[in-house]
């Protein structure tokens, strides 16, 4: 069955997908809380896998959820943590489930999180993970058993635009389309005419491409993204202009920015949508759709 | 040349492991931790003291020229009383050589060091991790360059998105490894091996207990 993601992209409109993050523990009020706030409002919702590796309720347990609550899930699945076997065993249960759609990561490090001493697994990285997929809606599994009833995802991955250096990038964002990638959620940015000249080499494949929009939230934010988020360039009139909002206003501000950069991508058709990060203020995520004339 | 890289366990660990052992007699090695300044001659004499200075009776110490070697049990026969008095051997060097007294004079070793890795000599010293020996080589497809070893998550497909300024996501004085096939293979003007999809690593290359026999 086509997901009603899948339908979105396809139908040719202006797509946005949000960002849910699972919490540590088994209080799921907060994480349906803001199912329940977005679920009419965005196309989709991402279910992030051990965000930034810590360690969470898992995002095949929070995508339950979002379709539980009426939502429209895009679950994350790492490469972090789970070997082939784990991997392709989730993936069938999340079809069982009717979670359809899937954004393939390979995932930080584990040592960039809570649990440093754990073992990273990396047995697939992310263009393998697509190609799994894919080897599976065929009917077989890695190994090359047949697998008994029919499995079908809509599969995506993440590209970074601003990457330094850009060319092996690129390379391998052109091999996660080749492995079967049907839509790309972008990194984060925040400079639309670099962003634009990303475009211009991206229309050349046959993918979907959401840009990814991190809800600034203070000039400090702004800063330490730049310093310490590989591949994300926040430039120095934006940080200038949340340094200048009034005190009590950087969020408002934020949101403001957020929206502008939305409206201009859609008004402009830069690329297919946006997928919106408010990393802990998901609360907003409305505002900022207003925002942007959503 | 390769090198096995150690790295000494903090005292305290040190302690723990030779707890209720109240003579200890210390082996150093004359190869890689003489190199890697870990358990060469100065390490054995400083941790001699070390233990001294904490109430243990050093029974003896010496350093054998290459711990590892079948050959090491014999020359370490010359120190027999002085061995045999010792609750514990302590041995400065990596684990082979750990493994091989250990295992050949029956004794009770204790490592002094972590082994790391093996490494690769730098020019201006130091020392890199370039092979894991995994049994299943891809570098004619990399530039030569090992991106099991050298890529931080051991991705064969090209880089993740933690890479920044040609740098690794968990240490930005180490590089990405995929920046490095990157240029080494446009340089050579091979960029269509680094544009083929690698499927997934065999991890079966040999299974662990890595195990030959020479072929008669």
């Amino acid at each position: 069955m086509t997901s009603a993601f899948k339908k979105a992209l396809d139908s040719g409109k202006f797509v946005v997908t949000s960002e849910v993050a699972p919490l540590k523990g088994t209080n799921t009020e907060k994480f349906v809380h803001h199912v329940e706030l977005l679920k009419d409002k965005v196309d989709a919702m991402n279910v992030t896998d051990h965000q930034s590796s810590v360690m969470r309720f898992p995002s095949l347990g929070g995508a339950l959820l979002v379709k539980e609550h009426g939502g429209e899930p895009i679950l994350q699945m790492t490469c972090r943590d789970r070997n082939r076997l784990a991997l392709q065993a989730d993936l069938l249960f999340a079809h069982s489930r009717g979670i359809n759609n899937v954004l393939c990561l390979t995932g930080d490090s584990v040592m960039l999180g809570d649990h440093k001493e754990a073992k990273g697994v990396f047995d697939l990285e992310s263009s393998q993970l697509i190609k799994t997929i894919r080897t599976m809606e065929r009917g077989k599994d890695l190994a090359g058993n047949d697998l008994d009833g029919d499995i079908k995802m809509c599969a995506g991955a993440i590209v970074t635009p601003e990457a330094d250096p850009i060319e092996p990038q690129l390379i391998k964002f052109e091999k996660k389309i080749e492995a079967g990638a049907e839509f790309i959620q972008t990194q984060a940015v925040y400079d639309l005419d670099n962003f634009k000249s990303f475009m211009d080499y991206a229309r050349g494949f046959d993918v979907k491409i959401l840009a990814g929009v991190i809800l600034l939230t203070s000039a400090g934010m702004a800063r330490f993204m730049n310093k310490n988020v590989a591949g994300v360039m926040v430039p120095q009139t934006l940080i200038d202009e949340m340094a200048a909002a009034p005190k009590g206003g950087a969020l408002k501000k934020g949101i403001e920015i957020a929206g502008r950069m939305i409206h201009r991508i859609k008004e402009e058709q830069i690329c297919d949508g946006v997928h919106i990060m408010a990393i802990g203020k998901e609360d907003v995520v409305p505002d900022i759709m207003a925002a942007a004339g959503l | 040349m390769i090198r096995s890289i150690t790295q000494q366990k903090p005292i305290e660990e040190i302690e723990r492991l030779l707890e209720g052992m109240g003579r200890i007699f210390i082996i150093g090695c004359g190869t890689c931790t003489t190199l890697t300044r870990t358990g060469g001659a100065p390490e054995v004499e400083e941790m001699s003291r070390t233990l001294s200075e904490k109430g243990k009776v050093i029974t003896g110490t010496t350093v054998v020229p290459v711990a590892c070697d079948n050959l090491t049990p014999q020359i370490l026969n010359d120190h027999g009383s002085r061995i045999n008095q010792a609750d514990a051997l302590l041995v400065m060097s990596c684990a082979f050589g750990v493994q091989t007294i250990g295992s050949q004079l029956g004794a009770m070793v204790i490592p002094a060091q972590d082994t790391l890795f093996i490494g690769k000599e730098k020019a201006g010293g130091g020392f890199n991790e370039i092979c894991i020996q995994c049994g299943t080589c891809i570098i004619g497809e990399t530039g030569g360059i090992c991106p099991v070893t050298t890529c931080h998550k051991g991705l064969v497909n090209g880089p993740c998105g933690g890479t920044n300024g040609g740098k690794c996501e968990i240490d930005s004085n180490k590089d990405c490894a995929w920046t490095m096939i990157y240029n080494r293979l446009s340089e050579q003007g091979r960029l269509d091996a680094m544009r083929k999809y690698q499927k997934p690593r065999n991890h079966l290359g040999e299974p662990k207990p890595g195990k030959y026999d020479i072929p008669v």
